[in-house]
């Protein structure tokens, strides 16, 4: 079945993208040019003059320990917030799904978190961790455990990844559950009927139908991971203590727009581009090829 | 092998009750179809007997054994499903191996079974291909394969024909009762298609609004139904109702003549204007109009003359062709 509409002339179809070709070609191909135009420079404290460098920027940043430390702390960050959010959206879809009764009530009480916007998410976990007021710090002090984020480095990163995925599990549960949706009932107890107890058929039946959903919200996740959490980590640690939870976009914005040196925080987007390029090319040639669709 | 004794079954979702008490005995080895109409309970029999559903009372007996309580997998049973339910992503051979490598057979003897029953079904060249590369009679075949290779004491099949074309259907009609005979395993067979369940079936249950009108042979169904509606479900074109005053005869209910009992008589006991005529080839279907509205059918031998339009003839039949139904739509 052929459903694609043939158009006779070009300018109906031209004009019919126009608007999609404007909104990238104005917040992505002009941002992006111009960060690899300025990543060749130096600009002057003032920012009246550029000093042409190369790729001087570039040289700088890969020999600077801190980059390369922000680089781990970026794989840490994205893997545990991709897992947390994925796996306990999964979890908790599963058992949506076999739920009958009041199944509307669970799935809508489920999706508010992604309403919350992630600065105001990283907020409301700061006001629960706070090291002076918090509740749960509070109550982790009467259990002997003594909760101070801004100090421990590990408690910092374990802080802001909850903050991160937590919103997210809402958008990942609402795919999972679809996903789980989708697979035709009788497949299932056509497993039961051969055999397979619930872990078996989760394993050798339901996973599998699961791919293309999963392998989606993973592309997803991990985009998300490296941008959007930007607000969670700034409203929470400011990339500290020590750097601890500085992911790359975090220090493009600190060098950047703290630290004033433009230069090196446009080389650093353009890495992030390079990176994030890379990611995508690999998720899809290799992992999309264990998808069953 | 084995018997199968279903005794007194309901079945309520909620407050609806939608079977209201179903007794069936099967005996080893028989093959039982259950036909009715869309909503009548049927699947929702079988599921029972499948452990797919819960039993809200009476007993589900396979074998010996009470097995209301026990999980799909602890009945030893097979069940085709109507769209085949076959894995997506396993080949065929996978899917026809599953339910053995879960049980954990040894490996050659997987091999062995599984190829015994492609040979049997004529799928030896598409063990390694995916379900989606296959056409629906062979999916269909897969779907059996995967029934057989284990062995079970109970085949169940839910309307395992009608995603099929009409050829097919008939092709895979004959393959199925071959293969039961075969086998010699007891089948519970589920269908809203009267030929199927009249080909099919050693005995069949003619099920209508959670209720089983009718068990008994096909033929005995035929020949002597229990209900209007058996009479009306079972034989193409549905058999006729006439009112006795019709016929100038005393009492109420309704009296059932089957079309092929029926012939243009002049000297017949009907009279009535012809609607429509059919002609199928072979044979050829009269529909006519009686004085009270009645819509009446008369299926003729393709020999006979065929009747012109809105000519009034008269229909005549064999005293022994009609059945009397009282009010209530039993049979007296």
């Amino acid at each position: 079945m052929e459903k694609r509409v043939t158009f006779k002339g070009i300018w109906l179809p031209l004009l019919l993208v126009l608007p999609q070709i404007v909104i990238t070609a104005v917040f992505f191909f002009y941002p992006a040019g111009q960060a690899i135009w300025q990543s060749l420079f130096i600009p002057d404290p003032f920012g009246l003059s550029m000093q042409w460098v190369g790729l001087g920027n570039f040289e700088y940043l890969l020999g600077d320990r801190y980059y390369r430390a922000s680089f781990v702390t970026t794989a840490i960050f994205s893997i545990l917030v991709t897992v947390v959010s994925m796996g306990v959206a999964l979890y908790l879809a599963v058992l949506a799904d076999r739920l009958i009764k009041g199944s509307g009530t669970y799935r809508t009480l489920l999706i508010w978190p992604y309403a919350v916007a992630p600065a105001v998410a990283g907020v409301l976990w700061l006001f629960m961790f706070n090291t002076r007021v918090g509740v749960v710090t509070w109550y982790l002090g009467q259990l002997g455990y003594d909760w101070n984020h801004v100090l421990n480095e590990g408690e910092a990163m374990g802080l802001v990844v909850v903050a991160s995925a937590w919103g997210r599990i809402s958008y990942n549960f609402l795919f999972f559950l679809a996903g789980l949706q989708a697979i035709p009932r009788s497949v299932i107890e056509a497993a039961a009927i051969d055999g397979a107890h619930f872990w078996t058929r989760f394993r050798t039946i339901v996973w599998p139908l699961l791919s293309p959903t999963t392998f989606f919200l993973l592309v997803v996740n991990i985009i998300y991971a490296f941008f959007e959490t930007f607000g969670v980590i700034h409203t929470i640690t400011s990339g500290g203590p020590q750097q601890a939870t500085t992911i790359l976009v975090y220090k493009v914005y600190a060098d950047g727009f703290v630290g004033q040196d433009l230069g090196s925080s446009a080389a650093q987007s353009v890495i992030l581009l390079f990176v994030v390029s890379i990611l995508t090319v690999i998720q899809f040639k290799y992992i999309e090829r264990r998808v069953h669709y | 092998m084995a018997t199968v004794s279903l005794q007194d079954i309901r079945k309520s979702f909620g407050k609806t009750d939608v079977i209201h008490g179903v007794d069936i005995d099967i005996a080893d080895g028989e093959f039982i179809v259950i036909v009715g109409p869309s909503g009548c309970g049927k699947s929702t029999l079988l599921r029972m007997v499948a452990g797919l559903e819960t039993v809200t009372s009476g007993e589900v007996r396979i074998g010996d054994r009470r097995v209301n309580e026990a999980e799909p997998m602890a009945r030893d049973i097979a069940m085709v499903f109507q769209n085949y339910a076959l894995y997506p992503h396993m080949s065929v051979f996978d899917n026809m191996a599953y339910g053995l490598k879960i049980a954990k057979t040894p490996k050659s003897e997987i091999e062995a079974r599984v190829a015994q029953a492609a040979k049997m079904l004529q799928l030896e060249p598409y063990l390694q291909r995916k379900p989606r590369e296959l056409s629906g009679g062979q999916r269909q075949r897969v779907a059996m394969g995967r029934a057989i290779v284990r062995k079970p004491a109970v085949f169940l099949f839910d309307e395992p024909l009608s995603n099929l074309d009409a050829k097919l259907r008939v092709q895979m009609r004959l393959e199925i009762k071959a293969l039961q005979r075969e086998l010699g395993v007891t089948a519970l067979y589920v269908t809203h298609d009267q030929v199927e369940a009249m080909t099919l079936a050693d005995r069949m249950v003619v099920m209508n609004g959670g209720v089983a009108d009718q068990v008994g042979a096909p033929l005995e169904v035929y020949g002597n139904p229990q209900t209007t509606f058996v009479a009306g479900f079972i034989g193409s074109p549905p058999t006729n109702f006439l009112s006795p005053a019709l016929l100038g005869q005393q009492g109420d209910g309704q009296i059932g003549i089957r079309p092929e009992h029926m012939a243009i008589d002049p000297e017949g006991a009907l009279q009535g204007t012809v609607a429509y005529a059919e002609a199928l080839g072979a044979e050829t279907l009269v529909h006519l109009r009686a004085a009270d509205g009645t819509q009446v059918t008369v299926r003729q031998d393709a020999a006979h003359a065929i009747p012109a339009e809105g000519s009034a003839i008269r229909v005549g039949w064999q005293d022994g062709a009609m059945m009397r139904f009282d009010a209530a739509g039993r049979r007296v």
